[in-house]
């Protein structure tokens, strides 16, 4: 009870250096397609970038390059200061410091929402079984639903499971967190209540990066705000001075596209 | 009461604004849509072809089921003690199924040659088998996990010591550095379980233990192949496809024919291992291959979003298979995995082609018995061992559907 009232505080894991993640001349290609075409794109720690675009513009694609779900092919991503190569000791290393939080949730339906939470601390972490609980428990109550921890995925709404996961990637205690258009699966009904998660977890001095079209939560919590388009980046600036004062004209048009 | 609510809705509807008064109650569905004869009339007789075929089927019906039920029920010999109460008599003149001589043959259908004294082990066989099934295929029971150790592990190593005895290898190694309580041990165990070589084995015996090994064997094995299949390593790929299609492209008598006759011209006579060992393994290696493609087509209905997200928190590859993608898979494949089985279970027969005593083969050698020579006699046997397989076969296609029925109920994706 008491834990209800007093919500338990996150420190997201300290940062080993200044730099959160540090992408300098990143090139990718699918096949012959060029996806990402020179990305240079500092983060620096507690930064809260929110990145847009219109779709095929290489956002999604960017931010999965940070945990090597992609791999780039050429430049360098430094991840506080570990550098993706095709060394799996360092790509295991980033992910286990990395969170992320899918557009389509991808909890495993196969296991209730604990299950989901404690899986990876328990076999990555290593944690025993009793502190995962209790950790998870801790973060399904900062997400609000700690009473549908013995439930399947199945049987939450949209809203709920999306909290779910991004509770799931704070139980690595993950010192970055990466959002791959967390709402945008999500009935209208829903997006708040993720939002609301999300602009907790900002609060609490997370660096994130967020690939998402809710402007509004990006006028609210972006540090800055950087604009894709066929896979460069276009623009990037202060919320306030992106949105009242684009500068490239791909922006404005595609400002004046979602913002009616 | 609805209907008026019905109505004033109606009504409303007829302005250009619509606010909604009463809420509709849930009317229950017109007779001809439900109950018995909106049954019959949806499922028998819907239309032309569907009235044609009901009609088909009717009559094979009457055709086929009560000269069957005749022939197997009514005309049938339960009790007798020799070919004579099975023939025909001027008080019995139509002569039925001669259950009699298969009450009579029951124990050599069920142990072939497998010595009197001994038949107890394979008794004690079977119940561990069935404990083992039934764990297994008990979706709820408790300890799942130690259920899956018993059927893979402990159940086939006990299995073998007590349907063969301890292997001569193993009373060797035993007695060779001379640890006092393992060769004691051994030859305790070697007294209560004197070896019975594999020719001694048969009946249902056989056929059950080649299913079982084949099921043991070629689910591991499947999803090994499965994996490698999939995998990124070109070498473990090229393999696995490579025995994948080879197997399948060889019918199963050729690869028993191959373990059973080639084999020995290549290694000497001591070095061959046991005939029924060849089979064995000629059998759970054929049986792997459709396991791999089986198991194969689960894994690619696991969307690749469960890959990426056990990858982001930070899971490695066998974690990944074994917590992720295994269980999800293997839960979509059962009934095909079932369906496999099944098919397994019937292709035991075939071993009779390298000279080992499987079920059908013992009915088959009963018949040739001068003491039961009627003419029903090997129909009854043919009717037997259909009865039998109809039973495992069935049982196993019903329980196939109660998993699919009961995933299909608990979605939970």
């Amino acid at each position: 009870m008491a834990q209800q009232t007093a919500k338990p505080a996150l420190r997201p894991a300290p940062l080993k250096t200044g730099v959160a993640v540090d992408m300098i001349g990143v090139h990718k290609w699918y096949g012959d397609f060029h996806v990402l075409r020179d990305i240079n794109l500092r983060v620096t720690k507690s930064e809260r970038i929110v990145i847009c675009g219109p779709s095929g513009s290489g956002k999604s694609t960017l931010i999965r390059c940070i945990n090597r779900l992609e791999e780039h092919q050429q430049g360098r991503i430094l991840v506080d200061g570990v550098e993706l190569t095709n060394d799996l000791k360092k790509i295991d290393e980033v992910r286990r410091d990395v969170g992320m939080v899918f557009q389509h949730f991808n909890l495993f339906p196969h296991l209730t929402v604990l299950e989901n939470l404690t899986l990876a601390p328990i076999w990555v972490r290593k944690q025993p079984k009793k502190l995962a609980d209790e950790i998870a428990m801790n973060y399904l109550q900062r997400v609000k639903i700690p009473e549908q921890a013995n439930k399947y995925p199945g049987q939450l709404s949209g809203g709920q499971q999306q909290r779910v996961a991004i509770a799931r990637a704070l139980c690595m205690n993950p010192k970055i967190m990466l959002f791959d258009e967390p709402t945008s699966a999500l009935d209208p009904e829903m997006v708040k209540e993720v939002l609301d998660t999300m602009v907790q977890l900002a609060e609490d001095g997370m660096t994130m990066l967020v690939v998402s079209h809710e402007m509004g939560f990006a006028r609210q919590v972006a540090n800055r705000i950087v604009f894709m388009d066929e896979g460069q980046i276009v623009e990037a600036n202060e919320p306030k001075a992106f949105f009242d004062n684009p500068q490239h004209e791909r922006t404005r048009l595609f400002l004046s596209q979602i913002l009616h | 009461m609805s209907d008026i609510a019905t109505r004033t809705d109606a009504k409303l509807m007829e302005g250009p604004a619509f606010v909604r008064t009463m809420p509709l109650l849930p009317l229950p569905p017109p007779m001809a849509a439900s109950g018995a004869i909106g049954w019959l009339r949806w499922n028998l007789f819907s239309g032309p072809l569907n009235i044609a075929l009901t009609v088909v089927c009717a009559l094979l019906i009457v055709w086929i089921v009560p000269p069957l039920f005749k022939f197997l029920v009514v005309d049938a010999v339960w009790n007798g003690a020799g070919r004579t109460d099975c023939l025909a008599t001027p008080g019995h003149p139509e002569m039925g199924a001669c259950w009699a001589y298969v009450f009579d043959k029951i124990s050599f259908f069920t142990y072939g040659f497998y010595p009197i004294e001994g038949r107890w082990r394979v008794d004690l066989f079977f119940v561990l088998l069935a404990v083992g099934v039934v764990w297994m295929a008990w979706l709820n029971a408790p300890q799942r996990g130690l259920g899956a150790a018993y059927f893979f592990i402990v159940m086939p190593l006990a299995s073998f010591l007590l349907l063969y005895g301890v292997p001569e290898v193993l009373v060797g190694i035993g007695h060779w550095p001379r640890i006092g309580w393992l060769s004691a041990l051994l030859d305790a165990l070697n007294h209560v379980l004197p070896r019975v070589p594999t020719t001694q084995w048969g009946g249902v015996l056989v056929t059950v233990v080649v299913a079982s090994v084949g099921i043991v064997f070629s689910l591991p094995i499947g999803i090994l192949l499965a994996l490698g299949r999939r995998s990124r390593l070109p070498a473990v790929r090229l393999f696995s496809v490579i025995f994948i299609e080879f197997v399948r492209g060889v019918p199963l008598i050729t690869v028993l024919f191959m373990a059973s006759v080639m084999l020995p011209l290549f290694v000497p006579e001591s070095w061959s291992p046991d005939k029924l060992l060849r089979a064995l393994v000629g059998v759970s290696l054929f049986s792997s291959a459709y396991m791999a493609e089986v198991v194969r087509a689960g894994l690619q209905a696991i969307p690749k979003g469960q890959y990426e997200a056990a990858m982001a928190v930070g899971l490695g590859y066998w974690q990944t298979m074994r917590l992720i993608v295994l269980p999800q898979a293997l839960k979509i494949t059962i009934p095909n995995i079932v369906n496999t089985t099944i098919g397994l279970f019937k292709d035991t027969t075939l071993v009779f082609v390298v000279g080992i005593f499987d079920f059908l083969m013992t009915i088959e050698a009963g018949r040739a018995d001068p003491a039961w020579a009627t003419p029903v006699t090997s129909t009854t046997g043919y009717a037997f061992a259909a009865i039998f397989y109809l039973i495992f076969c069935y049982g196993m296609s019903r329980y196939a559907r109660f998993v699919e029925a009961r995933l299909a109920a608990g979605d939970r994706r």
